[in-house]
């Protein structure tokens, strides 16, 4: 080892970005986790607090996007080195998204009125955020461990967050229909479900990066998609 | 197995062996170079790359004790045929090395000279050499700036414009193939992106093959990229040939990753 040595100050820089893309990853693991929460428990004041700590999620994002551009700029990485930055680029990005959708759920919970939420479309809200936050703990585990069989395994668990995300939005269209004074409470409980349905997508697509990096291969994990939104509408 | 492109094959190394004395620089090579493309080749020192572009054009043989195995190709036939003739091949195949170096004649005896040496007759029909010689300096991207001083020393010209000049003189014998050994590694970095640029140019009349240590260059300029290393006998080897923008985003050979990420050796 030659602590002068370019390709190792190169190596150690991807290192510490990895470090910080998965320390952004617990950010809004942590985030949407506490949304959540504050959603179950109807707490406007946490609900307050994590809305606003958004803006560090961000500030990270920006933070890691700007040091790979650097590195890019002045390693001319190529190859692996190449996918890397480039696939951490997307990384962050998708990340960040998940911290927004996080902050959104906590602007509903503040747009709600006080009474609580129906117990089952809860219990299956948070069914949603586990298996979605399951799926991006794996994801970004599989990212440093380079497990690429858990990267092409994880989309497949996006069914069942789809298959909660038809549940829920069933039962809020029928109590729309049942209790017109309902539609409003129940257009952001949809919302919410949205979020947390477009989180574990977001997760696919953080997948998909993690297979570009280790094997050169672009394509799409996930083709479930349209057939769900079929199945709502249709 | 041939090292193939999908484009059409301007020259064809097969099995080529090349050795000095003993030595073996370069082992059973198969590749095929694609017409009016840029190919460039790279690896390590002592890698065989500048042995195998010298022997595109038998620029080898001046070595007393080289000799190659195998064959190479130039539209078809071999060109280390004992009918074929050397001088022919190098008039076809011209080259570019990586000193610039213009005969101390003036700019214009530089193209001239060897355009007259190979038979350049102008007249009816045909340009007259007075259009010819600029003909080959717009082409290579020099007449503008030397259009008023033809007749002074071609050594009187920066590095750069030199380079170009050398290319001009290689074009003046109307090749169809441009071998070029580092072009750019004596030049500064603007004369450096003058170079890149007039290679790119090229390939619209010409093939160009490019040995360069530089790989963001490599990168820059050329359609297809060929790897060469060592193998444990030190005798250079192919070890992978394909698109610019595969070699240098998903190379397939562990060693090729290695070479252009830094992590060689």
């Amino acid at each position: 080892m030659n602590p002068h040595s370019p390709r190792e100050y190169f190596d150690r820089a991807q290192q510490k970005l990895l470090q910080r893309v998965l320390i952004l990853g617990s950010m809004v693991e942590e985030a949407m986790r506490e949304a959540m929460q504050a959603l179950q428990q109807r707490d406007f004041t946490a609900a307050r607090r994590i809305y606003v700590a958004d803006q560090e999620i961000n500030e990270q994002r920006y933070a890691i996007e700007m040091e790979c551009i650097t590195l890019i700029a002045t390693q001319q990485p190529m190859a692996r080195d190449a996918r890397l930055l480039a696939a951490m680029l997307e990384i962050i990005t998708e990340l960040e998204r998940i911290g927004d959708y996080a902050k959104g759920i906590c602007k509903i919970n503040l747009l709600m009125s006080e009474a609580p939420v129906d117990s089952t479309v809860m219990f299956n809200l948070k069914q949603m955020s586990e298996h979605g936050l399951g799926m991006l703990h794996r994801a970004l585990g599989a990212f440093v461990s380079q497990d690429i069989a858990a990267a092409r395994a994880i989309p497949l668990e996006d069914d069942a967050v789809d298959m909660l995300y038809n549940q829920v939005y069933r039962v809020l269209l029928a109590a729309m229909m049942a209790v017109p004074g309902s539609v409003d409470r129940s257009n952001h409980l949809i919302w919410a479900a949205h979020n947390l349905e477009r989180m574990a997508d977001r997760v696919i697509n953080i997948c998909e990066r993690i297979v570009y990096v280790y094997t050169g291969e672009m394509k799409e994990l996930d083709g479930s998609d349209g057939l769900q939104i079929e199945d709502n509408h249709g | 197995m041939i090292a193939n492109t999908p484009d059409p094959s301007a020259i064809q190394a097969q099995s080529l062996s090349v050795y000095y004395g003993d030595f073996r620089a370069l082992k059973e090579v198969n590749l095929s170079i694609p017409q009016k493309k840029v190919t460039a080749i790279i690896g390590p020192s002592g890698c065989g790359k500048s042995t195998a572009l010298r022997s595109f054009n038998r620029m080898n043989e001046l070595v007393p004790t080289a000799h190659i195995t195998g064959e190479i190709l130039f539209m078809g036939q071999n060109i280390y045929a004992s009918d074929v003739d050397p001088v022919e091949v190098r008039r076809r195949v011209g080259m570019v090395f990586q000193k610039p170096n213009p005969f101390p004649k003036s700019i214009y005896e530089n193209v001239a000279w060897g355009a007259r040496l190979n038979g350049f007759r102008g007249g009816v029909g045909h340009p007259s050499m007075d259009e010819w010689v600029e003909q080959c300096l717009h082409k290579a991207a020099l007449w503008d700036e030397v259009k008023d001083k033809l007749h002074q020393s071609g050594l009187s010209l920066s590095g750069g414009q030199q380079q170009r000049l050398c290319i001009a003189r290689a074009i003046a014998v109307k090749p169809e193939i441009i071998l070029m050994d580092e072009p750019a590694s004596a030049l500064d970095p603007i004369a450096t992106l003058k170079i890149e640029e007039l290679m790119r140019e090229l390939a619209e009349e010409y093939t160009i093959i490019v040995v360069t240590h530089n790989m963001q260059q490599a990168a820059r300029v050329s359609d297809y990229t060929a790897f060469f290393t060592m193998d444990e006998d030190r005798a250079g080897i192919l070890v992978e040939y394909g698109a610019t923008n595969q070699i240098f985003t998903n190379p397939k050979d562990s060693r090729t990753e290695g070479y252009i990420t830094g992590r060689y050796g």
